[in-house]
């Protein structure tokens, strides 16, 4: 019988492994500060999206550690301390993120978590981060549900939600006298893609209640594939579609969709549009209205700290920084104005989670995007000012964005307290625009 | 006398659960954690094994995991149950239950077939559930935390507590399955494995073996779910999709049929790998765990297990 040796051997290579892995992880020493990043590193929202934000969060982390960065934000790293960052691949669906997210925390043993683009990531991690303990910050992730639904100590998100999106394409498009007679809607089956479907079809309902709505599409996430939504959509004859479609999905939607004419038939409004332009170039179909969850990349404000940004970022990358990359500078931020608020209450020594969790709600900061305030989810939850735009050609071929209109942060995004989605029901009641 | 106690089955898996119980306490928190959920997949694989034993292998075992999972989400989120052991004990007698039910037309497949249909279910479970936006759809739902007793234990002890408790119900469930692979039933799967008409012509049916090992593998996968469920604190329909049964199949590949102790260390290899490539390489950690893969299929085509027997038998020799 060799099983009490079988035994022996199991329990000799568990304790092996653990004294290597053991040595890895505390090897490198506790100074500075540790932060993991989670964004897409592989799959197909990688390349129009993980990537470019994870390139804008790498830039930025250098320059901060070099002390480069302009007022407000010139102080080297986190108040002096030196930022480490750890990047964690965010594919693999929400329950392979708990568990990466554990990792990072309870092994990596890190000082906060910087992540998710996902909003089913963002449903799921909040908890956890509550249960350990960890400050987490969600720097991009749409669904407005995270803070409507729960309250969390530890997490906060330095990116509105995605009713700001649809409510304001909404707006646009009356403003701008588009015809919403009838729409049509292709979005992922999930938080994100439900969310936005159902903030954008009910403000247009609310803003013009004669519209019809003819058809409801939920295609799976990463799904690629959009022959069939597509002939849908042409056959409903819908003039406005509207789609939250990101990343992967959302180029592959564009490339299939403009050969077959959807977007000279109908009216096409992308939520989160702009992040695909750099990766597509002029391939971008022309008069698409589209947001950019944000004032971002092309819809960028004229200011000092977005002229810095948008030229350190095309003098590293060779590209105009769209969406992601704005995003994840501006979780960068938030993190930092924490954290210093933080340690000039305690004296300049490292701020525990509790204090930096405690300076970050309701924070302000500038961000080349705008004022961020950290007004809904008691603190939690940013609100920003927003920018819808068309695409057009300009005179030497290049697709580029016109008819910005700009709308203030407290105009598109509910007041504290209020859900999204009851807000519009009842005709954005107080909404300073 | 002391020589019989040293080769008693259950003295000896009770020295191994009481050592991995106190070791739990010295090992850093993460890895407590990667063990439990070590044991979880190993659960599962334990099922595959069980279904290998009789010559069948299921590319579904997703199934049986998803419903596993669910079965303690739900009863958490919905009934309000919230019992660790209670969940897990439910999950595998439910799971077996719904194994048992699909049990007799599976079990009239063979080989591929037998797979495919298997992977079949798999998927359809899985269609069903990112439908159902009342359970989270393809997003899942978080599932509360988890009581023992009526006590529900502090943030930092709650890990360890959910290791010592998957380490019990996990270790009793391997010497009964240590019993039952010795028992007669348990031999005859072996046998069917070699060659079924055979067996049939001596009086056994193919047939209940095959059925009883289905149900068995089920109620496994499922304790095996609800243990990952509970463990994650999280729950979405990606438990049931193809990739994760492709896992299990990897699991019990890498374990071989031949030790029960074995699944667990191979669960435990894949996952510290997984997790240590995507730590240190997270743009290719796909690579490093494929790499992995195809190096211990080269390396030790039939297991573990058979690595550790190989090994015993030649120590045997040597004497």
């Amino acid at each position: 019988m060799n099983f009490f040796r079988q035994c022996l051997i199991l329990i000799s290579s568990i304790l092996i492994s653990l004294l290597t892995f053991v040595g890895i992880s505390n090897a490198d020493g506790h100074k500075g500060f540790k932060l993991g990043v989670v964004t897409f590193l592989s799959g197909p929202a990688a390349e129009p999206f993980g990537v470019p934000a994870w390139n804008g969060g790498k830039l930025f982390i250098k320059l901060l550690n070099e002390g480069k960065v302009p007022a407000p934000y010139n102080k080297k790293g986190f108040g002096g301390m030196k930022i480490t960052a750890i990047p964690i691949d965010e594919s693999g669906g929400a329950t392979k993120q708990v568990q990466e997210f554990r990792n990072l925390v309870q092994r990596d043993k890190v000082d906060a978590v910087l992540g998710y683009v996902s909003s089913g990531d963002c449903m799921a991690i909040p908890s956890v981060a509550d249960e350990l303990k960890a400050l987490t910050v969600l720097y991009d992730c749409g669904t407005p549900r995270v803070f409507e639904d729960a309250s969390y100590k530890y997490v906060f998100r330095t990116a509105a939600h995605a009713a700001m999106d649809n409510i304001a394409i909404a707006k646009y498009l009356i403003e701008k006298g588009h015809d919403i007679s009838s729409i049509a809607g292709i979005n992922q089956n999930y938080a994100w893609g439900k969310d936005s479907w159902k903030d954008f079809s009910v403000s247009v309902k609310k803003l013009s209640p004669s519209s019809e709505i003819k058809n409801e599409l939920f295609p799976k996430i990463f799904s690629g594939q959009y022959g069939t939504e597509i002939s849908a959509l042409m056959n409903s004859k819908a003039k406005v579609v509207h789609s939250s479609l990101w990343g992967g999905d959302l180029q592959s939607f564009i490339l299939q969709a403009k050969p077959r004419g959807l977007f000279k038939r109908t009216q096409v409004v992308f939520s989160a549009g702009d992040h695909v332009m750099p990766g597509l170039g002029n391939k971008y179909p022309e008069g698409v209205i589209l947001g950019a969850r944000g004032q971002y990349g092309m819809m960028a404000p004229d200011t000092e700290l977005n002229k810095w940004f948008y030229k350190s970022y095309m003098d590293e990358y060779g590209v105009f920084p769209a969406q992601p990359p704005y995003r994840m500078v501006q979780g960068l931020m938030g993190l930092k104005m924490a954290i210093e608020k933080a340690m000039e209450k305690n004296g300049g020594k490292k701020p525990n989670k509790d204090e930096i969790a405690a300076a970050f709600k309701g924070l302000e900061f500038d961000s080349p995007g705008g004022l961020v305030q950290m007004k809904l989810g008691d603190g939690h939850q940013a609100i920003q000012p927003h920018a819808i735009g068309t695409t057009v050609k300009d005179k030497d071929g290049n697709i580029t964005v016109t008819d910005i209109v700009r709308y203030k942060a407290s105009c598109v995004n509910p007041p504290n307290g209020i859900k999204a989605v009851d807000w519009i029901n009842a005709g954005f009641p107080g909404a300073d625009c | 006398m002391s020589e019989k106690l040293y080769n008693n089955l259950l003295f000896q898996s009770i020295f191994l659960m009481s050592f991995l119980i106190l070791v739990g306490l010295l090992i850093p928190n993460w890895l407590v954690f990667v063990i439990t959920k070590a044991i979880a997949y190993g659960l599962v694989g334990l099922g595959i094994i069980t279904l290998m034993r009789g010559g069948l292998v299921s590319f579904g075992q997703g199934f049986v995991f998803g419903i596993g999972g669910y079965t303690a989400g739900l009863l958490g989120t919905q009934a309000g149950l919230t019992d660790a052991m209670l969940l897990l004990f439910v999950s595998f007698l439910f799971t077996g239950l719904v194994g048992l039910i699909i049990a007799p037309l599976l079990a009239r497949y063979r080989d591929i077939f037998f797979a495919m249909l298997s992977l079949a279910f798999s998927m359809v479970l899985y269609g069903i559930l990112i439908k159902i936006d009342a359970i989270g759809g393809s997003d899942g739902f978080v599932l509360p935390e988890s009581t023992y007793f009526g006590i529900k234990p502090s943030s930092e002890y709650a890990d360890y507590v959910l290791y010592v408790v998957a380490i019990i119900m996990t270790g009793f469930i391997s010497i009964l399955l240590r019993y039952y692979y010795d028992s007669t039933p348990g031999l005859i799967a072996l046998a069917v494995r070699e060659n079924e008409l055979r067996v049939e012509y001596l009086g056994s049916s193919a047939f209940n073996v095959a059925v009883l090992n289905f149900t068995i593998a089920a109620g496994l996968g499922g304790m095996g779910g609800a243990l990952n469920g509970i463990a994650l604190g999280h729950i979405d329909p990606e438990f049931t999709y193809w990739t994760t049964s492709g896992e299990f199949v990897f699991i019990s590949i890498l374990a071989g049929y031949l030790s029960v102790p074995a699944v667990f260390l191979a669960a435990l290899l894949l996952e510290l790998v997984r997790s240590f490539s995507g730590r240190y390489f997270p743009d290719t950690w796909q690579l490093i765990l494929g790499l992995f893969l195809i190096l211990s299929i080269i390396f030790i085509p039939s297991g573990i297990g058979s690595f550790f027997k190989q090994f015993f038998d030649r120590l045997k020799k040597s004497k």
